[in-house]
């Protein structure tokens, strides 16, 4: 009977341990707490974690800002901000931990729609809203038969609908007829706007005439521009994000491609400028939400908190988070209560909000139905060319 | 040797007890979703983890691909189940053979390599099982692959466990398993005795493959969403890690292993930034202090009053 | 138009190669002396251009000092690894050792993730911006390739002579060769060791600042990749030998780049371990090792 023993006393110091570990939390503060817990389900460690950071120092700059306003519903806002190690099933972990431990109204990340579609399930299940800013696969919000999942939200543009837009600027208002790709191919997000452009452009007449791949973290791309130049296209389109894509700019000038390159928001970073320098930056048009050169006073401000608070210049990773943590204030003061039901209801039924990264609406697919603005690196400095509303 | 000797019965019977157990906590609320996806997980890392032990630990073959065992067998059962609506039993016998059937392929070189070129050799293997994977649009590419149906729970991740543990466990005190420790010890003298190394060297990785890829499908059933990155080296590390925490060589270590170290990454989840320096601290520790792991290669009494294997894990 | 291209290919190649090959010597020096993956040389790579970084961008030093600063610094934190980490562990067994060098690994990357943040950071431009056309076609060859290539293989001779002429590699090669023999002769283990983790170390800092400047992009996950690649250099290359490494690096960054022009961008790191897998099988000691015949 000894052995029964040891494995049940196992058992039970296992399910104890875990039992325990949240329970310190929500201990004595009851159902009627005087704060509203958000989860942050993100990517602060692992291969991924610069974007993860980067959405919560946004987050917590938003948050900051509401709590110093009084809060929300007369509350203080609590965040607890728990590391998914960019695992998706590590953030399916935390999504429950969220849900179910710290009881938490509502889950914001995380930041790639890999560990967002692993984070989904739990979130489902336990009907607490989840909202990503930066997932951006068309499928994190609905499923494989079309239908949306109700509690998962997005607040970025699906990656079809950036590609689009940068076919039909390529072949309309640039009159280039003959394009480039070269994508990463371990990143969904680059994946997803390579294949909508790939099928837009011919179908407006253009020519693709060679699709190249490269990896993230890669630092030479020599051999595949070669292979690039060599079929002397007229454009190149390069989904991806700023690390790479500056290095690849770069080393396109140097290898005398100077043909304009398009890309998408992952290229608004102000380390862009940094990696590839500022003459290598001509001819580089990208589609992103806004325009961080913008006037307008919600971007100015945005911008001025966000270099006194972490004493760096605002991406679109900062940008996104601090719209997506004030998207969802909005929306539980629009729902009246802390209540993730109706939380969901009032986020489903945004109409409007604004923020820095530009107004949005929630549609029936639980998307953005946001402008997108077309903007060009005129040596290395962000220009507004034109606004697209949806 | 009676099959239904007092030995046999009670083991069954505290397996049962065991279930019967964490089912009534479920029922009574006290086991919710959080906890019971820790048990599922740590249920998956002991399957891989009992695995890996027989070729790294029992066998002394150096692998560091295990996670692409893991990854076959979760893509297969994924199309099985989500592509072509198959039940999960399919999923699991599909993930599980073509996983060996992999385990055959990379156990070839094993015999003409070992130590750390063999470690080399299968994480080549294994990043070029996450490259194909990554350029397969029919399984999602990097994009991954979603919404394959949620079948696993924890009465089939008990018993798989429980299977695997017994198979293994079995295998290694027969006839075979002896050979098989015989090659760790000294390949040469081993096969100067008459041990077919080539034979046991295959026959290790495929039963070795054969449960990851059970492991891996109990994987993409239960988190129903699958990318190729999940089963990078990494992960084949955090097996591997497992294994020698628990102790090379020692099936109950690997499930110790398997508990404690999914318990470390719960406690890890609340400080994040730091996670990772203070999982390689505690790693770096566990090496330095107890290099032959928390059980060395001795089991605990609850599988079996004979005491341990003897011999200690190969340092070739 | 098609010279021209193959031209170019063929200068991308040497140049990606000859920065795996400076990598590579440093790896190929650890292990054969003490038969340890040390799967940390990548990330002191990282550090090392981190060291570069914070000298170019605070100190405001030109590119030599930064250099030979960085790989000093490098050095002694080589021997620190090797006295903290390494040396406890050196007599137990080779999977608790790789799984040592694996936890150093993450402490560096995730230590300076958790001091620098994970972001990339920008080297200040040190060596001049230059290209040159090559027989008059549009191929290019930057002109800090061939900074990078000239250093890759004077370290290489230097080594040569340093294994080959000097007392101190003379005791290299006797550890390598024979621990136990070495020290009935008088060798002193454990300052050879020390040694070798130096001048591995000091290597690795150079290139750390060489493709730091290069690349002028760093992260603390920067060596993760190199690291890998490197290693599979010195392996094909055969383990233990320093013009293997080399011969490894820019083999491989000649195949990489053949791959990536014949159109196979999407499997080139599967052909690189694909060709890893097939040199193991075929020649183990790599291409320019010595057949041992088993022992037993």
């Amino acid at each position: 009977m000894k052995k029964t023993m040891t494995l049940f006393m196992a058992l039970a110091l296992m399910v104890s341990v875990l039992t325990g570990c949240g329970a310190k939390d929500t201990g004595g503060s009851g159902k009627e707490s005087d704060t509203i817990k958000i989860g942050l389900n993100y990517e602060l460690s692992g291969n991924v974690a610069t974007y993860g950071q980067s959405s919560v120092a946004g987050i917590e700059l938003a948050i900051d800002e509401v709590n110093k306003d009084g809060g929300v519903l007369g509350k203080q806002i609590e965040l607890i901000k728990v590391d998914n190690k960019s695992d998706s099933a590590e953030a399916a972990n935390v999504s429950t931990r969220l849900a179910t431990r710290d009881k938490v109204v509502a889950i914001l990340g995380p930041a790639t729609s890999g560990n967002t579609k692993g984070a989904t399930p739990p979130a489902m299940q336990n009907k607490v809203p989840l909202i990503s800013s930066s997932a951006t696969d068309d499928d994190v919000t609905v499923d494989s038969n079309g239908k949306v999942r109700e509690y998962i939200f997005k607040t970025c543009f699906n990656d079809s609908f950036q590609g689009v837009t940068m076919a039909n600027f390529a072949f309309n208002d640039l009159k280039l007829k003959n394009a480039a790709i070269l994508f990463d191919n371990t990143s969904d997000y680059a994946k997803g706007l390579m294949n909508s452009f790939k099928k837009t452009y011919p179908s407006l007449g253009g020519k693709i005439l060679v699709e190249e791949t490269y990896q993230a973290k890669e630092t030479d791309f020599k051999a595949v521009l070669t292979k690039i130049k060599s079929t002397n296209p007229e454009v190149i389109y390069i989904p991806g994000y700023y690390e790479e894509v500056g290095l690849i700019v770069k080393q396109a000038r140097e290898l005398g491609i100077e043909v304009p390159v398009l890309g998408g928001d992952g290229y608004d970073s102000p380390k862009l400028l940094e990696i590839a320098n500022k003459d290598s930056l001509h001819d580089v048009y990208y589609t992103n939400h806004y325009s961080p050169m913008d006037t307008a006073p919600e971007v100015v401000a945005f911008k001025e908190a966000f270099l006194a608070k972490n004493g760096k210049d605002a991406d679109a990773f900062n940008a996104l988070g601090y719209d997506l943590a004030k998207f969802l204030v909005d929306a539980i003061d629009r729902a009246g209560e802390a209540n993730s039901e109706k939380i969901k209801d009032a986020l489903a039924s945004t109409k409007d909000f604004k923020g820095v990264t530009g107004s949005l609406s929630i549609d029936e697919n639980h998307n953005p139905v946001k402008a997108v603005t077309i903007l060009e690196l005129v040596d290395g400095e962000p220009k507004f060319l034109k606004k697209l509303e949806p | 040797m009676k099959i239904l000797n007092k030995k046999n019965i009670l083991s069954i019977l505290a397996i049962l007890i065991v279930y019967a157990i964490v089912e009534l906590l479920t029922h009574l609320g006290v086991i919710d979703s959080y906890i019971q996806l820790n048990l599922i997980l740590i249920g998956i890392n002991i399957i891989l983890a009992v695995s890996l032990n027989l070729i790294t630990g029992f066998t002394g073959q150096f692998s560091l691909g295990h996670a692409a065992f893991m990854s076959i067998g979760a893509y297969t059962s994924g199309i099985v189940t989500a592509k072509l609506g198959l039940p999960f039993i399919v999923g699991i016998i599909a993930a599980a053979v073509v996983a060996s059937i992999a385990g055959i392929i990379i156990g070839i070189p094993t015999l003409r390599l070992r130590g750390d070129y063999l470690a080399i050799a299968t994480l080549g293997f294994g990043e070029i099982v996450k490259i194909i994977a990554i350029n397969n649009d029919y399984i999602g590419g990097a994009v991954g692959l979603n919404d394959i149906p949620q079948y696993t729970n924890w009465t089939w991740t008990y018993f798989l466990v429980v299977l695997t543990v017994f198979i293994i466990y079995n295998f290694i005190k027969s006839y075979h398993g002896r050979a098989c420790i015989a090659i760790r010890e000294d390949e040469i003298a081993a096969e100067a005795m008459g041990v077919n190394t080539t034979y046991y060297k295959i026959l290790v990785f495929t039963i070795g493959a054969f449960f990851a890829g059970i492991a891996g499908a109990l994987y993409a059933n239960y988190f129903s969403f699958i990318k190729p990155d999940s089963f990078g080296f990494m992960k084949s590390v955090d097996i591997l890690v497992i294994v020698v925490f628990g102790g090379l060589g020692s099936i109950s270590g690997s499930i110790i292993g398997a508990i404690a170290l999914s318990l470390i990454s719960v406690f890890l989840q609340n400080i994040p930034e730091l996670r990772m320096v203070i999982y390689a601290v505690i790693l770096f520790l566990i090496m330095v202090y107890r290099p032959q792991g928390i059980m060395g290669n001795v089991e605990l009494k609850l599988f079996n009053k004979k005491g341990g294997l003897n011999g200690y894990a190969g340092s070739k | 138009m098609i010279m021209e291209e193959i031209i170019q290919q063929i200068v991308n190649g040497v140049s990606l190669g000859s920065i795996y090959a400076l990598i590579a010597l440093g790896y190929t020096m650890v292990y054969g002396i003490i038969k340890l993956i040390n799967f940390a040389h990548g990330d002191i790579y990282m550090i090392g251009a981190y060291v570069g970084f914070a000298l170019t961008t605070f100190l405001k030093l030109g590119f030599f000092p930064a250099l030979i600063l960085s790989m000093v610094i490098c050095a002694i934190l080589g021997v620190i690894i090797e006295k903290v980490a390494y040396k406890p562990i050196r007599n137990s067994t080779r999977i608790a050792a790789l799984i040592t060098a694996i936890s150093v690994s993450l402490f560096l990357e995730y230590g300076m993730m958790y001091f620098f943040k994970p972001d990339t950071r920008t080297f200040p431009s040190l060596l001049p911006d230059k290209q040159i056309k090559i027989f008059n076609t549009d191929a290019v060859l930057d002109i800090k390739n061939v900074y990078i290539i000239v250093v890759t293989i004077s370290l290489m001779l230097l080594l040569q002579y340093v294994i080959h002429r000097t007392k101190v590699g003379k005791a290299m090669r006797a550890v390598s060769l024979d621990r136990d023999a070495a020290q009935l002769m008088g060798i002193d283990i454990n300052k050879t060791i020390s040694n070798t983790f130096a001048i591995g170390s000091a290597l690795a800092g150079a290139a750390g600042v060489l493709v730091g400047t290069y690349y002028n992009s760093i992260n603390p996950l920067m060596g993760v990749v190199p690291g890998l690649k490197a290693f599979v250099a010195a392996v094909i290359g055969g383990i233990g030998i320093i013009p293997g490494a080399v011969f490894g690096g820019f083999f491989l960054g000649i195949t990489e780049t053949t791959i990536s022009s014949l159109g196979g961008s999407l499997y080139k790191d599967a052909v690189a371990f694909a060709i890893l897998i097939l040199v193991l099988l075929l020649k183990p000691n790599g291409f320019l090792g010595k057949d041992v015949k088993e022992k037993v």
